[in-house]
């Protein structure tokens, strides 16, 4: 790892557009990722975490600069900056065609095996995809390149010919991973890549992400739910909340020493695996989530926030760094 | 040996109780295309009052099918309870009339599904699905089935529910629907609560607060149990009072929490907790894993049923199932070596003699 950076999020803005009425116009706009500005750098595992509704997959989605055809009017403000040898990139002004080399650097692993591998193809041709379209290999040096992945993958390179319902969750994530890998990208975004998976098959896939990372010095965005997951497999751990970023840094000191109330109230809600452990001594947040269409005002926390000040619901807290290391979006910490 | 637990032989307090509800050599089946898959196999448990009873597997373990069957739930075809007994104090509710069994449904026994969006229905009020739960199971005017509705909406802490009670499901979040669910659930009293994966769909931050709510309300109606069905370890560690660890259709483990999470006797068990990244797993370390994958039902291997995937597999566990061995301290393991640790030593005193 290095400190070098791989890709820049500068004040990076998603806005959805909300359509209704009669005649189907615009009559609101949702702030999925609202200001976000962080860095990955080449070679790390940043996690991403946050609950159902906090933007994080919109993050993965426009990194991958696929949002626009997956949610027509949507508005894109900031840069995303994707650093090459001849200088960065603001992958936000690239439209397909000129976005192509790229997206053989940028590749996905998606949360659910069931839905991301087409059915009516064999594994061969799913693997096969992406080198097709981003290399000029023949056909010949193409099979062996995807028996080899498969293989890397921890599957049979006999599996090139079988379709994907004949596996199980983990050998489709398995496959879905080795698609991703096929073009030798540099950067992994990993939308909850083991979350649909029993636990007794989630530790071989966490395991599979990390060899190929030291082998192939991959950079992996990791977006979960799963704390315990996140800290196992990241260095740095950025938490976001109803499309803001709270709190990044470190991932041991943001699991063991969080500091800002968001973060704190959701690391003291994960279920640890101890019955020794004690559930008094967990801070329970009340209420829930507000509606990301009729957000709070200030700091979009304050809300459910027990240490909240008046002037909480007035100014948006900036990300400042505290003693421990990280950064996070709280002056009153 | 028998295959089944017996509620005897115990010293723990807790349990020198009457079972409320005893299951007995269930076995679920399903007839489909290719077969019959045994979904649930000669599956023993006892629930004791005011306990909270874990059953823990993955999926394709039969711990769902074997909550749908205590409720009598199974869709039939294809499904089919083949065999077993299922004791409500006493009473086989297997062999009681459909009618009947309604009335024990809601009635005696409360159930949370996984998916509130799909449990509840989509076209009535939330108001009128409460009183309905009430009026089926009481003879009250709809005006006290109304305050009843109100009232079990307070407890589970929803906000205004006078006014909530006319609204949809479609307009509650996930977490308040939950909630619906279980006041639906409570609104009659039942001294049993099955909950089936009652927080996977939700955040966590939601899942803590109504995992609080179901204890909380166990608490105020004493001697009431509940058997929380969940793939999450961490879920039953921070609820559970026991245990019942399934795989393949089979119990291969029971026992307190304690016991389950500190010596876990099977080695099922022991592969299942040491994948779990937790606190004091060291970051990036490669994490234990249980080798191959989650079998299918549909051809279940001779011998044990974890034994493909076992790392200790001696020959035997292969060619002969083992039983479910009891140990000290109403303790169960479905394991050869378990069995043959215990009976080692009297082997040993007989071959001597």
């Amino acid at each position: 790892m290095s400190d070098q950076p791989l890709l820049e999020l500068r004040n990076l803005v998603v806005s959805y557009a909300v359509w209704g009425g009669v005649f189907r116009h615009k009559v609101g706009e949702i702030r999925a990722v609202d200001d976000i500005s962080l860095t990955l750098r080449s070679g790390e595992t940043l996690g991403l975490v946050g609950e159902s509704g906090c933007g994080k997959s919109t993050v993965a989605k426009t990194i991958l600069n696929v949002v626009r055809e997956m949610a027509p009017g949507v508005e894109l403000g900031g840069e995303i900056r994707y650093h090459r040898e001849r200088g960065a990139v603001n992958l936000l002004e690239l439209r397909q065609r000129a976005m192509r080399p790229f997206r053989r650097e940028i590749q996905m692993i998606f949360q659910d095996p069931f839905a991301s591998l087409n059915p009516r193809q064999t594994v061969g041709q799913i693997v096969d995809a992406p080198l097709r379209i981003h290399t000029n290999q023949t056909a010949k040096e193409r099979r062996e390149r995807i028996r080899w992945l498969l293989e890397r993958c921890g599957l049979q390179g006999s599996y090139i010919g079988r379709y994907p319902h004949e596996f199980s969750g983990g050998q489709r994530q398995r496959i879905g991973i080795a698609r991703a890998l096929a073009v030798n990208p540099k950067l992994i975004v990993a939308d909850e890549p083991v979350s649909a998976l029993d636990v007794s098959v989630q530790a071989q896939v966490i395991n599979l992400m990390q060899d190929l990372q030291d082998e192939f010095g991959l950079t992996y965005l990791f977006v979960a739910h799963d704390l315990s997951v996140v800290h196992h497999i990241a260095d740095r751990i950025a938490v976001m909340y109803l499309g803001k970023l709270v709190e990044i840094g470190e991932a041991d000191a943001v699991y063991h020493h969080p500091k800002h109330p968001y973060s704190k109230a959701l690391l003291s809600a994960v279920p640890q695996p101890d019955p020794n452990r004690s559930r008094a001594k967990r801070q329970l947040l009340e209420g829930e989530i507000p509606s990301p269409l009729n957000k709070p005002s200030g700091c979009v926390f304050h809300t459910r926030c027990p240490i909240a000040e008046p002037d909480c619901s007035i100014k948006v807290p900036p990300l400042e760094p505290k003693e421990s290391g990280q950064e996070a979006a709280c002056p009153y910490v | 040996m028998t295959d089944a637990i017996s509620p005897e032989a115990t010293d723990e307090p807790k349990t020198a109780t009457e079972p409320v509800l005893s299951v007995r050599d269930l076995h679920t089946h399903f007839r489909v295309e290719g077969g019959i898959a045994k979904a649930v196999e000669g599956v023993s448990f006892d629930l004791f009052p005011g306990e909270v009873l874990g059953i823990v597997g993955e999926s394709g373990s039969g711990k769902s099918v074997a909550s749908l069957s205590i409720m009598r739930l199974v869709p039939d075809p294809p499904g089919l309870i083949a065999k077993g007994e299922i004791l409500l104090r006493g009473r086989d509710l297997l062999k009681i009339p459909y009618e009947k069994m309604r009335k024990v449904r809601g009635g005696e026994i409360g159930m949370i599904f996984q998916e509130p969006m799909t449990a509840l229905n989509p076209v009535f009020t939330i108001g009128m699905q409460l009183t309905e739960a009430v009026r089926v199971h009481e003879k009250v005017s709809r005006a006290e089935a109304r305050d009843r509705a109100i009232e079990a909406m307070r407890q589970v802490g929803i906000p205004d529910p006078a006014e909530r009670l006319k609204d949809y499901p479609h307009q509650f979040s996930g977490g308040m629907r939950q909630r619906v669910m279980i006041a639906m659930a409570l609104i009659c009293n039942p001294s049993i609560l099955i909950a089936d994966e009652p927080t996977t769909a939700l955040d966590v931050t939601i899942q803590a607060q109504i995992l609080e709510l179901m204890l909380a309300m166990k608490e105020k109606k004493a001697g009431s149990s509940i058997i929380l069905i969940t793939h999450d370890l961490a879920v039953v560690a921070e609820t559970c009072d026991r245990v019942v660890v399934m795989y393949g259709g089979k119990i291969q483990e029971v026992g307190t929490v304690h016991q389950i999470f500190e010596e876990p006797k099977h080695p099922y068990t022991r592969g299942l907790l040491a994948s779990l990244p937790t606190a004091s797993t060291e970051r990036k370390s490669r994490l234990s894993t249980i080798p191959g994958n989650v079998p299918s039902i549909m051809n279940p291997a001779p011998g044990c049923r974890f034994s493909n995937r076992c790392p200790e597999a001696i020959d035997r566990c292969s060619v002969e199932e083992p039983v479910l061995h009891q140990l000290p301290g109403e303790r169960f393991s479905r394991c050869h070596l378990v069995e043959e640790e215990a009976l080692g030593q009297v082997d040993k005193e007989k071959a001597d003699v």
